[in-house]
């Protein structure tokens, strides 16, 4: 290609400095997404486990709604339009705080909340009748029978649905740069308009973003033998 | 011990698997159901502890009615061990928390007092070895005498076994049966579904032979087997022959 | 948000065509088709490396896989915008460049749509093939393949819905597609972000959504042919017994 690599241009103290911060903020914007993400998705998922008919209806809604549209769409919406429909006070707040990463968070987070809600559902689901049947034969309660046999089942029939959207969520967090928050994909296309050593930088990106989606999956892995239904 | 007055069910308007069920059973006999496939059997026994709901009728247990709507399922459940023809055992935990589970939970047993006694049931139905073995880990007999196991650890006045042999390969069968047997005629009382007839003429007190949801033949087993009064039972004996 | 349908609906659905690039909506459309066209050979080749009895080849497949699986779509994306046309000597359009980044980031994706769908393929089918003696490949494409794809039919149709998401993100290195051509007309209107990105948003939705539930029915077709077919029995429904204590 004739192509002269020169890593020595991007690495230097100051562009190191630029890709940690990205780095960090990358780190920061998926630990908090995920977190908030589990949160609302195990919700949903205990909603919908309620089999109370509006309830159903509600997140069955908010599941499709968020899985049927760009996340990146859903990602400007939150930037561009939310802030017109939220009252002044919270606007006034967010515009103060770092609006574009509490914004990507939230959008971020809630798209993946469906399908984290999902996966749980799905592992419910997976769980045979039988084993119900066979917890509510000894005189367990409904509920004994769900936090004793059922849902801990449940949970481990999720764990790999769980890792891939957990992976899923890493990897977006880099559509966050379409709202300006300076994370690492942001922080590469910068050092790349600085220096013009495009092959370098992104070399090293995408190197740092597959060293740390290997760090997910080998976690995932982990969690899959430690927990999983083949455990021993 | 149980008992069954005028017991009906349906399922839907047209198919009815229940028809008028009446009949006893004495504490500490070994009753054996048997019949063609489809005629109830398994209905029936999973009416006894609400496995199944009932349309109509009454069945009671040790003095309890346990269909009325004040009866405490779960307590009653307690009382009725039940060992199904998968298994059903809990593939999350090792052998032996499977059997500790209702002991610790239910009746409010230490670890090391329920441990205890897991063991001792484990080597009464041979698999002592087990106890830290997942149930992935057992071949079909060594999951069924498990989950007999699991049963028994609740110390039930009452077991129920629905064709605990029919899910298992022809060389596993007489391992269960063996334990079954054991048990059989030492306090406990027994209903089981089965289609091994010999075991029915070794073991069972009494034999019932249900059709079409009717309980046709109520009668000891030698009685049963040689001189079977209904032409419904004549004819599945005789195809049990062939 | 009539009105903003109303006066723009062309920039929404084609963009400046004729006058200029195809864009909108039929674009996005069209750049989901043909990275999905493009992607699904290569998809086949991975999956069945994935599975192949040779174990470098496995290898090699599988590291595609992890690899393109641990980049997100936005890097393979710029990847496409600076090497394709370094690659292959010459300038690269927006769509193209967008397509590219589809075909190499969902031919990972799709191959372990499809060697799912190979695997979950009872043994004995290329047992029955391979002791007509058909040789490996012909097994393969004669036996394997055409009913690994039909029954992952469902699952590539949800992988066209994340096709289209993905086309969203030419947004960001300016291809003229639906996201686009909405950002365009934001900051044409400039005060009415409520209605243009609600716009946008539901036209995603119902495109998104009528393909979802189209791959649930057929999904539901396809398992009731399965259960009546030869061999398989149907699986037996018990009238559930906890009627009175409904199972979550």
């Amino acid at each position: 290609m004739g192509y002269e690599f020169d890593f020595s241009a991007v690495l230097t103290d100051q562009y190191i400095g630029w890709l940690l911060s990205g780095i960090r903020i990358t780190l920061m914007l998926s630990a908090g997404a995920w977190l908030l993400s589990f949160a609302v998705g195990t919700a949903l998922a205990v909603l919908r486990a309620t089999n109370f008919k509006p309830a159903v209806w509600l997140v069955a809604t908010f599941v499709e709604i968020h899985q049927n549209i760009p996340l990146l769409v859903q990602v400007l919406f939150w930037y561009f339009a939310m802030p017109e429909i939220l009252p002044e006070a919270w606007r006034d707040w967010l515009n103060q705080n770092n609006s574009e990463f509490i914004l990507a968070m939230i959008a971020i987070a809630m798209c993946h909340a469906a399908y984290i809600s999902e996966a749980l559902r799905s592992g419910l689901r997976a769980v045979p009748v039988t084993q119900y049947e066979a917890g509510r034969s000894f005189g367990f309660s409904y509920l004994q029978t769900m936090s004793y046999i059922v849902v801990p089942q449940a949970l481990r029939l999720s764990i790999p649905p769980l890792v891939n959207h957990s992976l899923l969520l890493f990897k977006n967090t880099s559509i966050a740069m379409a709202i300006g928050v300076h994370e690492l994909t942001y922080q590469t296309r910068q050092i790349d308009s600085d220096t013009f050593r495009t092959f370098e930088i992104f070399l090293v990106a995408t190197i740092l973003y597959i060293l740390m989606s290997f760090v997910i999956m080998a976690a995932g892995n982990l969690a899959e033998r430690r927990f999983g239904m083949g455990a021993r | 011990m149980i008992s069954f007055e005028n017991v009906n069910k349906w399922y839907g308007p047209e198919l009815q698997v229940l028809n008028d069920v009446t009949a006893e059973v004495n504490k500490g006999e070994v009753v054996v159901l048997c019949g063609p496939s489809g005629s109830g059997k398994t209905t029936l026994i999973r009416t006894i502890n609400r496995l199944e709901p009932i349309n109509s009728g009454k069945i009671t247990v040790n003095g309890q009615e346990t269909h009325a709507k004040s009866a405490n399922v779960n307590r009653l459940r307690r009382e009725i061990g039940f060992v199904f023809q998968q298994f059903n055992l809990f593939p999350h935990m090792s052998v032996m928390d499977n059997i500790t589970l209702a002991p610790r939970k239910l009746k409010g047993m230490s670890r090391p007092e329920a441990e205890e006694k897991a063991l001792k049931l484990l080597a009464r139905v041979g698999l002592e070895e087990k106890a830290g073995a997942y149930p992935s880990q057992l071949s079909g007999g060594q999951s069924q005498r498990v989950a007999i196991a699991r049963s028994l650890a609740m110390d039930p006045p009452i077991i129920l076994f629905d064709e605990p042999t029919s899910a298992l390969d022809p060389e596993m069968v007489g391992e269960v049966l063996a334990v079954i047997k054991g048990l059989a005629h030492t306090g406990i009382t027994m209903m089981c579904v089965t289609h091994e007839m010999g075991f029915a003429r070794d073991v069972a007190d009494r034999v019932w032979f249900l059709d079409k949801g009717v309980l046709l033949e109520d009668a000891k087993p030698g009685e049963f087997f040689s001189n079977p009064k209904h032409p419904r039972a004549q004819r599945f004996l005789a195809d049990l022959r062939h | 948000m009539w009105e903003i349908i109303q006066n723009n609906w062309t920039l929404l659905l084609v963009g400046q065509y004729p006058n200029g690039p195809l864009g909108g909506l039929v674009a996005t459309l069209l750049l989901a088709m043909a990275g999905l066209a493009l992607a699904f050979p290569v998809a086949i080749t991975i999956a069945v490396a994935r599975i192949s009895p040779y174990r470098p080849i496995r290898l090699v497949a599988a590291g595609i896989v992890h690899v393109v699986r641990g980049m997100p779509f936005l890097m393979v994306l710029f990847w496409s915008y600076f090497a394709l046309p370094v690659l292959i000597g010459r300038p690269l359009s927006g769509f193209w460049t967008l397509v590219g980044a589809l075909v190499l980031y969902e031919s990972a994706y799709l191959a372990e749509v499809i060697r799912a769908g190979i695997q979950a393929l009872p043994k004995g089918q290329e047992e029955a093939a391979r002791s007509l003696g058909f040789g490996y490949f012909r097994t393969l494409f004669l036996v394997i393949l055409p009913q690994a794809l039909y029954n992952s039919l469902p699952a590539l149709i949800g992988q066209f819905v994340s096709l289209i998401k993905e086309t969203s993100l030419g947004y960001v290195i300016s291809v003229n597609e639906f996201t686009y051509a909405a950002g365009q007309l934001n900051s044409q209107l400039l005060v009415q972000p409520v209605e243009v990105f609600s716009i946008l948003a539901i036209t995603y939705f119902i495109v998104c959504f009528t393909l979802t539930q189209s791959a649930r029915w057929l999904e539901q077709r396809i398992a009731r042919s399965r259960q009546g077919g030869p061999g398989g029995r149907a699986a037996q429904t018990l009238p559930n017994p906890l009627a009175t204590e409904p199972m979550p």
